[in-house]
């Protein structure tokens, strides 16, 4: 489309046209054509516009919201430090409804309706897998928080980028030495049979036979159940680890019953937090939890040794020590994921003041700008650690932390280096041109 | 033949204004009408079961979503170009609605809708069992460099609005003749009184099945263009909620109207689009809306207008 802006056929044919359409001021009117009143040409005073694709509604509301608040906040800040290149940065909210159909829809609202300079903020993989080609033919960077596989594995476009958040394969694979030297030599997953299952299955299983490690049994539990009875007795009675990444409404249930099959002798216990995102781990029916082990992208509960750039972030988008909300005890954060809009947005300004970006015309200088990017000192910036940005395949790699739920609540036991998170290039988007 | 003659013409008129209307639209808007052109081919065959043949399916998602991983798990895993994609997904989707048709059609009323539910949520679960492939819930991108056809580069928007026009007049052209031939008036004999129609001699069966089957290649051919444009293939569109939105569009557009589908589809896509601006509890909103519109104007938009003004409308 914006080939189509910038020909010169279209630009007559526009501007005659644009004339035959004032003339249809009630259609106008109505509200459909917006984009009538006239295209004005950026100006440095003007704010910098970043379409926020945002969950509000769907099976993403959760993240949403929290989302939200992480990227109000952070917006907040950096517009009362001078914002970016003297701009203020204006936040253009879109509900993408958790659907790949209308996420795509949201990001051509964003790049021809609303003018905005980026867009950014997508968590689930299948909204981005949605948006991203779209994205990429529109030439409108996209900077996704999603910790999907999907910008890495060079399945995307130049244009789209995860600067901000590890991704699903450097989290999971870094989590096999912890537990191979703490928990246990033999394990047995339960994960769900869609592709966020799957990457687990696969890329956890790889890591933790190579480091000598075996996998007795994998438990795939298809998505639309809601009992688990059934699939516990597959559970081999030699396994010491069980890993399991159970998500969605149903995880209580899968917890609870899960208690109730092993009573009191359980084996070591290892899940990643996406199951309990914005759920409170002291909830009735989770204390079967207690001892057991769980990833998390950022520590939910205010460690004793907590840094000073987690105690101003915290403070600054209103997390209290608990990972709830300072203004509700009972609005649990999704704190694994949230900062990585948080991080995103002061890449995005550093992205722009490296480039001098002025307009959507130096789209590909502040993308070459985050692609020369590498070292993220563990900063106010970057309060969740220290990242290291792979350029070629515009996917970042950090620290990995593992908490034990400890008198209901997750007291950090371990933090990765980001050298356990690393693995081989897949693809080299640089490559690539615009 | 006179009446075929005004159709086709009046279709080739609305095929000549969409045209123009990309000239006038702003990208966005014309963006959007690409898309919906699309999507309103799906509802055209969904149509031509629930308007014209009185058989309300609630599983039409797994005819659209045949089309579109026929296409792009050729594309992706057997190398072969869009057109060849293009064959495949209508194969599919042929080869799912005769199946699905034979079957499905052993049933009447609430039972079919419950039978041709249960099958696409049986597609769906296959799309996510068979994940290794389909990538499952996440889907999988067809990059922008795969979708050339003959020459012609689809991630254009100037070229992908033409496609879609072209997709869709073919559609409305085809749905217009079938639903004015001897046999399009069959199947509204079998809507309005199947014994009757079955006591007069007709194949009622057989014509109910052709009905599934030229719905199911229609919503396929959708799904294989909504990939190939717009170069996403994914397991939500195999949701019960896909199946949902054609009832939808052509509910509000106006149920056995050739137009309906289209304008259905415009209109939910800019009640959502406009209400979600407003507040984000745009889905009450549009629900509101659409309570509003079943209530006072139960045959759709397209079926007032014909009611009450334009009674030539086809």
């Amino acid at each position: 489309m914006a080939d189509k802006k910038n020909s010169p056929v279209n630009v007559n044919r526009r501007t005659a046209l644009k004339t035959l359409a004032a003339g249809a001021g009630g259609v106008a009117a109505s509200g459909l054509l917006p984009g009538l009143g006239g295209y004005s040409q950026v100006h440095s005073a003007e704010p910098i516009k970043i379409g926020f694709q945002v969950h509000r509604t769907g099976i993403g509301a959760a993240y949403g919201r929290w989302y939200d608040r992480t990227t109000q906040a952070c917006v907040e800040k950096i517009n009362a430090a001078g914002g970016i290149n003297g701009r203020m940065i204006e936040i253009v909210a879109e509900d993408d409804g958790t659907d790949p159909k209308r996420g795509a829809e949201v990001v051509e609202k964003f790049a021809s309706q609303h003018n905005c300079d980026v867009s950014f903020g997508t968590l689930f993989s299948h909204v981005v897998y949605g948006s991203a080609p779209r994205a990429g033919e529109l030439k409108m960077p996209y900077f996704v928080v999603s910790e999907g596989h999907h910008v890495a594995s060079g399945a995307l476009n130049r244009y789209t980028l995860q600067p901000g958040i590890t991704d699903v394969k450097s989290q999971v694979e870094a989590m096999a030495p912890f537990i191979s030297e703490n928990l246990g030599k033999k394990v047995t997953m339960i994960f769900p049979d869609f592709a966020f299952g799957h990457d687990h299955r696969d890329y956890f299983s790889a890591a933790f036979e190579a480091r000598g490690g075996t996998i007795l049994e994998k438990i795939a539990i298809p998505p639309t159940e809601t009992s688990f009875t059934k699939y516990f007795p597959k559970i081999p009675r030699d396994t010491e680890v069980i890993y399991h990444v159970m998500v969605g409404p149903a995880v209580l249930t899968f917890v609870k019953e899960m208690g109730e099959f092993f009573g009191p002798s359980k084996p070591e216990i290892f899940g990643f937090i996406d199951s309990l995102e914005a759920v409170d781990i002291a909830s009735p029916g989770l204390e079967f939890l207690d001892g057991t082990y769980f990833w998390e992208g950022n520590p939910r509960y205010a460690q004793e040794e907590q840094s000073e750039f987690d105690t101003a972030y915290r403070e600054a988008v209103g997390v209290d020590e608990n990972g709830a909300s300072v203004s509700d005890a009972k609005d649990v954060s999704t704190y694994a994921h949230m900062f990585g809009c948080w991080e995103t947005l002061h890449i995005i300004k550093r992205g722009m003041e490296a480039a001098d970006y002025k307009g959507p015309a130096d789209r590909t200088k502040l993308i070459e700008a985050v692609e020369a990017m590498s070292d993220m000192p563990h900063s106010f910036e970057h309060p969740q650690g220290a990242k290291l940005f792979n350029g070629k395949t515009h996917q970042t790699f950090g620290h990995q932390y593992i908490s034990k739920v400890t008198d209901g609540k997750l007291v950090l036991a371990h933090t990765t280096s980001i050298e356990d998170t690393l693995y081989e290039d897949e693809v080299d988007y640089t490559a690539q041109s615009f | 033949m006179k009446d075929q003659l005004r159709t086709s013409l009046f279709h080739l008129l609305i095929i000549g204004l969409m045209a123009g209307l990309y000239f006038t639209l702003p990208e966005y808007h014309s963006g959007v009408l690409a898309r919906a052109m699309v999507l309103a081919v799906y509802a055209m065959g969904y149509n031509l079961l629930f308007g014209y043949t009185g058989l309300l399916s609630l599983g039409h998602a797994l005819f659209f979503a045949t089309g579109m991983y026929g296409l792009g798990l050729a594309m992706q895993h057997l190398d072969v170009g869009a057109s060849t994609g293009i064959v495949f997904g209508l194969i599919a989707a042929l080869v799912i609605s005769t199946v699905i048709g034979f079957l499905a059609l052993r049933t009447t009323g609430v039972a079919f809708m419950i039978v041709t539910l249960m099958f696409a949520q049986a597609g769906y679960l296959i799309i996510l069992w068979m994940g290794e492939y389909t990538r499952g819930d996440e889907g999988f991108a067809i990059q922008a460099s795969e979708r050339v056809l003959a020459g012609i580069d689809l991630s254009q928007p100037d070229n992908r609005y033409f496609a879609a026009l072209v997709l869709f007049g073919i559609s409305l052209l085809l749905i217009g003749w079938v639903v004015r031939s001897g046999f399009g008036k069959t199947l509204v004999a079998i809507r309005e009184n199947e014994e009757r129609a079955r006591m007069l001699g007709y194949n009622v069966h057989r014509h109910k099945w052709v009905a599934v089957i030229i719905s199911g290649v229609l919503s396929g051919a959708a799904g294989a263009a909504y990939a190939l444009l717009f170069g996403y293939v994914g397991a939500t569109f195999a949701t019960v909620q896909y199946s949902i939105f054609p009832l939808l569009y052509v509910l509000l557009g106006g149920a056995g109207t050739t137009l309906g589908p289209l304008v259905g589809t415009v209109f939910m896509y800019y009640l959502i689009d406009l209400s979600s601006q407003v507040t984000s509890a745009y889905l009450l909103i549009a629900g509101v809306a659409l309570i509003l519109l079943t209530l006072f104007a139960p045959q759709g938009i397209i079926g007032e207008l014909r009611k009450r003004v334009f009674p030539w409308l086809p």
